[in-house]
């Protein structure tokens, strides 16, 4: 072990253009995905949802070489993390997924509608799924949230409070018209008069 | 709970808007970011590894029918926090260009061969002292688009998770001496030397085994957990 302490943190560098070998292969080349879009299991509890969308620049031209990370609790709350205190143990829900977007910079997750979280006050925010956008062009990874529409949580939300109200649109997923489970849209602005509300984190 | 990452520590990161390197022009947000108490969201984060890691996934040079083609190198460190303690059992990947500095990608057309033995993908996990070690094969250098005679100096990508969402780091890992350092723009858009030079793997003749491969250290230092906590009152 170094004895010295560091001065300071490595610093961020694009993932590039060319992320997809090591990271979202998608079957595309002979190594296998750590993680996917798709986070559920068949014994996972919760509503089946879909969250789907395209990631436009500041032109809004959609971006084909970004990748999006998302982080999540499960149906109750909690996370799958042993820092979180709450956590069940043996729970089959990682709560991580991982996706490029494709030619047309679209995405899609294939997962539940998360419970429920604390803010550090303890108070329950509104459901929500964490965001992470990387791309060729980006030095630094852009920190986003994903709130659901129809929520009447989302009101009293201390995060989503934040944000200036005409704004707050720009982080809440909308529900499209579906036969089978719950498809919401949520597409991501990287810059302009639409710009997805990003996070200081 | 309290907010226990510091944010001091993310002056070392470049900003997201560095015109030099022009693809961030219209890829950088124009409106300031909001900033937010961490909550579970944030001071959570995936746990993975044991179920994901092959035991071969750390060596990129086993992979094919045959030896790949370069320099043999071995690239091992620590994933340490700010404050020097190790990152245990942690995911490490990287990716990389081979020997000839062209990537296994469907969109690199740069003129120069693929080789069939190399992949350029591996990952690992850390131990409980948050050590990693990788074998591969030294990437070469490539040109890109950016401006008149653009080279990037080699590189390896790595990505890491850390203890949670916020400590996430993607970055990439340098070689001593490279002489394409004053004319990257992606290496220069640290602008802190000392930042910068923490992207620098150093050379480490002590841990090269010989008649076989160079050795380089790297360590990847995340953002420190409960460096400053705070009271609520």
């Amino acid at each position: 072990m170094p004895q010295t302490k560091p001065d300071g943190i490595t610093p961020s560098q694009t993932v590039g253009p060319y992320f997809a070998y090591g990271l979202t292969p998608g079957g595309k080349y002979d190594w296998n995905d750590a993680f996917n879009n798709s986070l559920v299991t068949p014994d996972t509890s919760g509503e089946r949802i879909r969250v789907e969308g395209t990631v436009f620049d500041g032109d809004g031209v959609p971006v084909p070489d970004c990748m999006l990370e998302i982080w999540q609790a499960d149906a109750q709350g909690r996370f799958s993390d042993p820092q979180d205190k709450r956590a069940l143990p043996n729970t089959s829900f990682k709560g991580f997924g991982r996706i490029g977007t494709d030619a047309k910079g679209h995405y899609a997750f294939d997962t539940i509608k998360p419970g429920g979280v604390p803010d550090p006050d303890g108070k329950p925010q509104a459901p929500h799924i964490v965001l992470a956008v990387y791309a060729r062009g980006m030095l630094l990874h852009l920190y986003s949230r994903i709130y659901f529409d129809g929520e009447a949580a989302n009101a009293a939300d201390p995060v989503l409070a934040l944000v200036p109200a005409d704004r707050r649109a720009t982080l809440i997923a909308t529900r499209q018209p579906s036969s089978g489970n719950a498809v919401y849209r949520f597409d991501v602005h990287l810059q302009g008069d639409k710009e997805t509300v990003f996070f200081d984190v | 709970m309290t907010l226990v990452y510091p944010v001091q520590s993310l002056a070392a990161h470049p900003p997201r808007l560095s015109p030099a390197y022009k693809s961030t022009v219209k890829r950088s947000p124009s409106k300031p970011l909001i900033p937010m108490r961490h909550t579970l969201s944030e001071l959570t984060g995936p746990v993975y590894g044991h179920e994901t890691v092959r035991a071969s996934d750390h060596d990129l040079t086993v992979h094919g029918k045959g030896e790949p083609i370069g320099e043999r190198i071995i690239v091992h460190g620590h994933v340490l926090d700010e404050d020097g303690r190790g990152v245990p059992n942690t995911l490490v990947e990287l990716w990389q260009a081979n020997s000839c500095g062209r990537y296994v990608h469907v969109v690199d057309q740069h003129p120069a061969p693929l080789d069939p033995n190399f992949t350029g993908a591996g990952r690992t996990q850390s131990d409980a002292q948050g050590y990693y070690r990788f074998i591969t094969i030294k990437p070469g250098a490539y040109p890109w688009g950016n401006h008149h005679n653009a080279w990037r100096p080699a590189h390896i990508h790595f990505s890491v998770f850390g203890h949670s969402f916020v400590s996430r780091l993607v970055t990439q890992m340098y070689f001593p001496g490279d002489p394409l350092f004053p004319f990257d723009p992606i290496f220069n858009s640290v602008t802190d030397e000392k930042a910068r030079n923490r992207m620098i793997s150093s050379f480490d003749l002590e841990n090269t085994k010989p008649d076989w491969a160079l050795c380089y250290r790297f360590n990847i230092v995340l953002r420190g957990r409960n460096a400053t906590p705070m009271e609520n009152s």
